[in-house]
């Protein structure tokens, strides 16, 4: 078992955050893999970006929206239960590399797919501009881990409640007319804000990388759920990515095969939530 | 001479069958077909075997089973006795008695075979396995004295698990580092439950632990470890890690919801009982009319999960005749029986798809068969104006597998062939990079269970000479 030694909630309950006992996992990953998760032996292997590390201690992080069942269940455990299953680390790491200035886009629970990104980016040297946004105050997570890896920190939220008033894209767009000598973009967040940041970055002729999140089973490329269209050509997303040059990726494709499942994962999450009804740590 | 001189005619035993379960009731469960032989079927079959003096069926078993000797022992009574003799040669016979392409191996060669039915060995090897597993003492064979040796074995597949079998036996210490997080490559994630329950595969891991071998799953090497770094704790290295590679027809429409390879269909359902769901977490499309592409034992396996999964049609969609399939000819049998719909002489041009992204058919061109080609057979061509349109709602392809770049491609120093495969010393398994060994579908290409294990088998050989003796 892979025990959960530290467990905090953010965003009203929204995104979890486990620190998890993996030392293999903590030496070795690097920012941009990730891990999949089994909670027990009936569970779905759900993949999660490895948020941070403690080699030393020997801990690794996720964090995690909870949005249908799965992630509802990794909701329930607590400190000292654990997982069945922690494979990783898997993915191409974010080849880092400096290029001066760097403009870091994250939304939602992509800021802390970000983070080790943003904070990889600085280490070689870059000028990190850091934009992260979320729907209001509440939502918002990681703005201290995130001003301490980033140059400039700018935040939006789409009510106003906290920062500047609307899309991350409206900021980015500001950014890049302000700095002409952004030599890269990294946007990470829901596959919609991807998409448009890449439209904008498109404009600016600025190489942009995303981070892609389809459907997994076996993380090693022997399935090939995951394949997403980048360039026109197929690409396994678990072993020729998860990142890929946004203007390359088909975001509707994306968009579409994420919905492969909907109807089943609502009976699913239904039944959960019915099971777990009222004692259940996920009941807002 | 007149007739009465002659010895009475032994009375002639026709090959027994196995008893089964009826096709209308097994289509729509996911427990294993064939019950299996009684003692006194096994023992009535054993008796058919001629007990040839150069025995013809033994050159068709790739390991070289003692098939007389194993079948004489069952006519005996002495089951014990008979699953000792399988084992000298081969380590996996529950699961070798259900899956090997008998009619071209052991069985194919049988002189009984030219007049008359041949013996049913694999059925017997079965017999004599499952024998054993349900009422055998299970006393461990005596284990050669430590040698102070370390071995990794990568993969859990049947390759993988022959070499862990044989070098534990010498003394050696194994560990055994599996990707997955269930032992026993694709006899766990691919073959289904209802043709090789996947009690059996764990019954011949644990075995393999109580032998001494560790067994790490959840366990990438190339992502967790490299091999250069198994190579600094270990002095040899076995790579079994299959042809894990799915490949898609590379037709318009194949991002549609519904389109899977059978590698994922298959994991989703096997090794992630997605027939359990919502019991178990793990959806797959449930689909009505599911059209399978591929003519082979994974375009069988797909089609009968697909009716077992609920569906009214399980179409297999297949360029060539019924006289090229290249599955087993049970699985064809059993497909048949279950009421798998054949589509011969068809080619998939693209699929067709609705707004929201759903899967709902397949364009195909009709074709005929033309000069036989590489492969000694005949090529299909294509026929002109031929298009027609059939409704689907899932697709599986299951046209083959390729090699899986993941590991090999972060091994420095291993030679690869063109198409990816690892290349590897026929005779011994030696790669080109030192104390580093490779066998099965890795090497060969997509193949059988029992190559592996022959590959296996040679493999743990040459490692034990090193061992001993030094590269
Ligand atoms: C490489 C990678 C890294 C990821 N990192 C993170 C992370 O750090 N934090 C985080 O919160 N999420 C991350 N995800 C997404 C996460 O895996 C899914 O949110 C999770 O699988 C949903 O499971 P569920 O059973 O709770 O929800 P489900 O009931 O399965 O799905 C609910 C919704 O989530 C979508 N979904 C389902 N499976 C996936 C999936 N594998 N990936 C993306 N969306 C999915 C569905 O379209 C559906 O709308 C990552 C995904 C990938 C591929
Ligand atoms: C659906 C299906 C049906 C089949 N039916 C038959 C049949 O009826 N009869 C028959 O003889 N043959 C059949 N075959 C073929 C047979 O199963 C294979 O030839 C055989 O399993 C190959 O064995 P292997 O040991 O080389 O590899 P595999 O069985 O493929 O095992 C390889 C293992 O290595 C693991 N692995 C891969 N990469 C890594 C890594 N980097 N780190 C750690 N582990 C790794 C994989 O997860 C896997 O568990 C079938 C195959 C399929 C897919
Ligand atoms: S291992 Fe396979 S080929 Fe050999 S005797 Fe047994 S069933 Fe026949
Ligand atoms: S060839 Fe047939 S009859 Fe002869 S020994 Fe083998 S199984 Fe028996
Ligand atoms: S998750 Fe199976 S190939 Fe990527």
């Amino acid at each position: 078992m892979f025990e959960i030694v530290e467990r905090s909630e953010m965003a009203q309950g929204t995104i979890i955050s486990n620190w998890l006992r993996a030392p293999k996992i903590a030496k070795k990953a690097l920012p941009g893999q990730f891990v999949i998760l089994r909670a027990n032996e009936k569970g779905e292997r759900i993949p999660l970006t490895v948020a941070d590390t403690d080699p030393e201690r020997g801990l690794i992080n996720i964090i995690y929206m909870v949005v249908g069942k799965s992630t509802a269940l990794f909701k329930t455990l607590q400190v000292g239960q654990g997982y069945m299953d922690v494979i990783g680390p898997l993915g191409q790491p974010t080849h880092l590399e400096k290029v001066g200035k760097v403009v870091c886009v994250g939304g939602g629970t992509g800021i802390a797919v970000m983070h080790p990104i943003a904070r990889g980016l600085r280490q070689v040297g870059n000028h990190v501009i850091t934009i992260i946004g979320a729907r209001s105050k509440d939502l918002l997570i990681l703005e201290d881990k995130m001003r301490a890896v980033s140059d400039e920190l700018l935040i939006c939220t789409d009510d106003g409640t906290y920062g500047h008033k609307g899309f991350v894209t409206d900021m980015l767009k500001k950014v890049l007319t302000e700095n002409k000598d952004v030599g890269l973009a990294v946007c990470i967040g829901p596959v919609p804000m991807m998409k448009f940041c890449c439209l904008m970055t498109k404009e600016f002729n600025v190489k942009t990388l995303v981070s892609l999140n389809p459907i997994m089973v076996d993380g090693t490329g022997m399935c090939g759920c995951c394949r997403v269209r980048v360039g026109g050509e197929m690409k396994f997303a678990c072993v020729d990515g998860p990142e890929f040059d946004g203007h390359a990726v088909d975001f509707d494709e994306l968009t579409l095969r994420l919905r492969s499942y909907l109807a089943q994962e609502k009976l699913s999450y239904d039944q959960f939530k019915a099971a777990h009804g009222h004692n259940c740590a996920c009941h807002t | 001479m007149s007739e009465e001189v002659k010895a009475p005619k032994k009375e002639k035993i026709p090959r027994q069958q196995m008893p089964e379960q009826l096709p209308e009731v097994r289509r729509r469960n996911f427990d294993e077909v064939p019950f299996g032989y009684t003692p006194e079927l096994a023992r009535k079959e054993a008796e058919r075997c001629l007990q040839c003096k150069d025995p013809r069926c033994r050159q068709g078993c790739p390991v070289e089973v003692e098939i007389p000797a194993f079948i004489r022992l069952i006519k005996e009574g002495d089951f014990e006795g008979a699953i000792r003799k399988i084992w000298e040669k081969n380590a996996l016979p529950a699961v070798c008695g259900r899956v090997c392409p008998q009619e071209n191996q052991c069985e194919g060669l049988c002189v009984l075979g030219k007049k008359d039915q041949p013996v049913a060995i694999g059925n017997l090897e079965r017999f004599a396995a499952d024998y054993q597993r349900l009422h055998g003492r299970s006393i461990l064979p005596p284990k050669a004295p430590p040698t102070g040796k370390k071995v990794a074995v990568v993969g859990s597949g049947p390759s993988g698990l022959t070499v862990a079998g044989d070098l534990i036996l010498k003394g050696h210490e194994v560990t055994i580092f599996e990707a997955l997080h269930a032992p026993g490559g694709v006899l766990v994630y691919g073959i289904p439950e209802f043709r090789l329950p996947k009690e059996i595969v764990f019954s011949e891991c644990n075995y393999l632990e109580r032998l001494g071998v560790k067994i790490e799953l959840s366990t990438v090497i190339a992502r967790s470890e490299t091999v250069d770094e198994l190579l600094a704790r270990f002095d040899a290295v076995y790579l079994g890690v299959g042809a894990g590679l799915p490949i898609f027809l590379k037709i318009p429409g194949e991002h549609f919801i519904g389109v899977y390879s059978a590698n994922e269909y298959l994991t989703r359902s096997n090794l992630m009982k997605a027939y359990d769901f919502p019991q178990y977490d793990t959806p797959v499309v449930r689909g009505k009319k599911v059209a399978i592409f591929g003519g082979g034992n994974v375009a069988m396996d797909s089609a009968r999960t697909a009716l077992r999964l609920g569906a009214e049609h399980s179409y297999i969609i297949y360029r060539r005749s019924r006289a090229e399939l290249p599955a087993r000819a049970a699985e064809i049998h059993h497909a048949e029986e279950e009421g798998v719909e054949f589509m011969f002489l068809s080619n998939p041009l693209r699929f067709l798809g609705n707004k929201d992204g759903f899967l709902t058919g397949v364009e195909c061109l009709r074709m005929e068969l033309g000069e036989p080609d590489a492969s000694g057979r005949r090529r299909p061509v294509p026929i002109p104006g031929s298009e027609f349109q059939v409704e689907i709602d899932t697709a599986v392809i299951a046209i083959g597998a390729g090699a899986n770049p993941l590991l090999t491609r972060s091994t420095p120093g291993l030679a690869l062939n063109k198409r990816g495969y690892i290349v590897a010393d026929p005779k011994t398994g030696k790669t080109m990079k030192p104390r580093v060994w490779a066998g099965g579908d890795i090497v060969t290409g997509a193949a059988t269970v029992i190559l592996a294990m022959g590959a296996g088998r040679q493999a743990s050989n040459s490692i034990h000479d090193y061992l001993t003796f030094g590269w």
